[in-house]
């Protein structure tokens, strides 16, 4: 059948079984718009505050589901508001499509109204970019767009569609909806050696220890890393990005690995003889010095991205493949292991640290993110800002599944958390999802507030509020002679009551312990049908503990800081 | 390790784009370009980028293995045994009597002069960059006017 450019994209959304999708009008989208318009019965549009918003909440919607997450905004401004949200997804390697309206072919190149190159602009943040200038190459653009996103290693893709192609008409034989599974084969023949020589390995190692990254999520191998952890008897820690993707209950589980790892964690880094790390990149904030990571421990690497091997750790053993694929391999070729030094390790009191309040700010962020994950059983799914909301959100909950730990890993990405949570629960509508930021994050896009408020989302945004940048503010601290440069936010006087309720939101504030359960409770039985706001005031000198400074080796983290020093 | 120099022959999508690809993905990871060739191979579709690098193998593998993550890229080869040539286009000489010495240099090396003015000359010479090195070496005293190089290309022997 003949259809216009803007109609094609739509079938090709629809196509690829995405129903739901983020984005912003404008000029060189109208027609997209308007065939959004014609099908408005078979796909949900959210239009959000802002574009950076919109690429948020694509991006945590395909965390949160796994599917592909899909984004639209018109040319120039609108571009380049999505850049922070592809970026952000870049750097964590979550599946996202951004389609960007542009000028007419005839006007591009010509510094034309509302004219970026977006495809120049997004190419080191994307996994691949095209810019389709006929119509006849639309169709299949956009199917490669979906399938380079979601397959291998996941990434962000942008296509960029000028207006006069979204108007020009083409003949579109309509195809069956294709569900792009995961592939989950493990077929390196000629790299059969590498993983035999894993499991001779972690037959003989005495003392292995896995480390998790986020992708086994993406491969959805909690299963295999289950059964793969029991096999080997060794103690499991995750990193930011593979929170969930282990079961935190579970007596093996022994805590975070990295910066804000726990005590625990660094203790069996420096003691385990194997260090089996799984769909991970080793990211300078785990491993701190490269030189003396792991220091008496082999280390096997197992990864769907070759170029992760010996970049910033040395691999012993490298294994490429699907870890879902892999695990399943190696669960098949190990046999039962026994580890004495696992049970002497999850024995042992390493001496985590505690937060206490003040008497001035009684309540501490431990306490109402420990009582979140009881009333919640730990089955929400729980967005977070960036700083130390982010760890505290990371160190406190006790996450039991994958896709429940929503968080800017890779690029540190303030004012992620709201949008992403807004994206979580759209693709998830029946999970508890709770948003924890911090007050500096919170007003760099609290502008998605209207968004939840609007389209009815009912997520539960926890402000904690301590009047200070406090991760920065910690480093200040720490290395800067105290000098708190620009991170005192006392000038703002928030009303964050007034402020929730002007977009008809319900907001609480937590001040005193006893505050804690009954909010949170009525907080959880709003949310069931409308998005509501908490704001926890905090004391503004609580630290993120324990802490490895940056670039340093991985060894007596910090557990205390004075601050009358 | 030592920083040593390698060919890097790499077969990519003739896209818009594709050198910008490329060339971004050296300089955002700090890998360094001593020379960088780009031209349509047997087929119109193909290029194929000859890239000089200097860096040790823990390099060497990065470059490759980011390059391959490339959607445009299809191959890429670090050539051992492999026919590298160099073409140069170089302008020298101040005077007549420069002119002739020059010459005689020339025909050492089998370049060809290709335009030739009152008081310099210009030449073209093709052959392994060891070769083209010496000859400029050789022509800097006469004061070297101007000059091109083409960055290598190389082919695998069978």
């Amino acid at each position: 059948m003949l259809l216009s450019g803007s109609d094609i994209i739509v079938e090709c959304l629809l196509e690829q079984g995405a129903d739901t999708v983020f984005g912003y009008p404008g000029g060189a989208v109208l027609n997209v718009y308007d065939s959004l318009y014609k099908y408005s019965d078979k796909i949900r549009h959210i239009i959000t505050s802002h574009e950076q918003g919109a690429c948020h909440a694509a991006d945590g919607f395909a965390r949160a589901t796994g599917k592909t997450g899909v984004v639209i905004a018109t040319s120039g401004p609108g571009a380049t508001n999505l850049t922070t949200g592809i970026a952000t997804a870049y750097m964590d390697s979550i599946p996202l499509v951004a389609i960007t309206g542009n000028v007419s072919c005839n006007l591009l190149g010509l510094d034309s109204f509302q004219e970026v190159d977006i495809t120049g602009v997004t190419m080191p943040i994307t996994k691949h970019n095209f810019i389709v200038k006929d119509v006849r190459d639309l169709a299949d653009t956009l199917r490669s767009a979906f399938n380079i996103a979601s397959s291998g290693r996941k990434g962000p893709v942008l296509v960029d569609i000028p207006k006069d192609v979204t108007a020009a008409k083409c003949e579109f034989p309509r195809r069956e909806t294709c569900c792009l599974d995961v592939k989950n084969t493990y077929t390196g023949s000629d790299l059969l050696n590498n993983i035999n020589n894993a499991v001779e390995l972690i037959q003989s190692s005495e003392r292995p220890y896995i480390y998790v990254g986020g992708g086994v999520i993406s491969s959805n191998a909690e299963e295999e890393l289950k059964t793969f952890a029991e096999l080997c008897d060794a103690p499991v820690s995750c990193s930011l990005m593979g929170q969930g993707a282990y079961n935190q209950t579970d007596r093996r589980y022994i805590g975070m690995l990295g910066m804000h790892g726990t005590v625990k964690a660094v203790e069996a880094l420096n003691s385990c003889d194997l260090l089996i790390g799984i769909g991970t990149r080793f990211s300078d904030r785990v491993i701190g010095e490269p030189s003396v990571f792991a220091k008496n421990a082999k280390i096997i690497h197992i990864d769907i991205d070759p170029a992760e091997f010996n970049k910033n750790v040395k691999t012993y053993i490298a294994v490429p493949g699907d870890v879902k694929g892999v695990l399943k391999y190696l669960c098949e070729k190990i046999s039962q292991k026994k580890n004495a030094w696992t049970d002497e390790l999850i024995a042992k009191d390493c001496g985590e640290p505690v937060q206490r309040g003040t008497n001035e700010f009684p309540v501490t962020p431990q306490a109402v993110i420990e009582k979140l994950d009881e009333l919640t059983g730990g089955n929400a799914v729980i967005s977070t800002e960036v700083g130390q909301n982010q760890m505290w959100a990371a160190q406190y909950y006790r996450f039991k599944n994958p896709r429940s730990f929503i968080s800017s890993g890779g690029l540190g990405t303030m004012g992620f958390g709201l949008g992403a949570a807004i994206g979580a629960k759209i693709g998830c509508p029946d999970k508890t999802v709770v948003n924890i930021a911090g007050d500096g994050s919170f007003a760099m896009n609290l502008n998605e507030l209207i968004t939840a408020s609007a389209h009815n989302i009912p997520i539960i945004e926890i402000v904690i509020n301590n009047n200070v940048l406090g991760m920065v503010r910690q480093w200040q601290r720490l290395f800067y002679d105290k000098h708190f440069s620009q991170t005192t936010l006392d000038n703002r006087h928030i009303d964050y009551i007034k402020l929730g309720e002007s977009f008809g939101i319900k907001t609480f504030v937590i001040e005193k312990n006893e505050d804690i359960e009954p909010v949170l409770k009525q907080a959880l039985e709003i949310s069931k049908s409308a998005p509501c706001m908490i704001e926890v005031r905090i004391d503004r000198d609580l630290n993120v503990l324990p802490m490895i400074p940056a670039g340093t080796p991985v060894e007596n983290p910090i557990t205390e800081i004075d601050l009358e020093a | 390790m030592q920083e040593q120099e390698h060919v890097l022959s790499v077969k990519v999508a003739n896209n818009n784009g594709v050198l910008q690809r490329v060339s971004g993905l050296f300089s955002r990871r700090c890998f360094n370009i001593k020379s960088l060739n780009a031209a349509e191979t047997e087929m119109s579709n193909v290029s194929r980028l000859t890239i000089v690098v200097a860096g040790d193998l823990k390099v060497l593998t990065q470059i490759k293995n980011q390059l391959m993550k490339l959607y445009d890229v299809y191959e890429v080869r670090i050539l051992e045994d492999a026919v590298t040539r160099e073409h140069i286009l170089i302008r020298a000489g101040k005077s007549a009597e420069d002119r002739h010495k020059i010459i005689e240099i020339a025909n050492l090396y089998r370049a060809k002069p290709v335009d030739v003015g009152a008081d310099s000359i210009m030449l073209e010479l093709t052959g392994e960059p060891a070769k083209i090195d010496s000859f400029i070496d050789l022509l800097k005293p006469f004061g070297i006017i101007k000059m091109v190089r083409s960055g290598i290309t190389a082919l695998e022997r069978d």
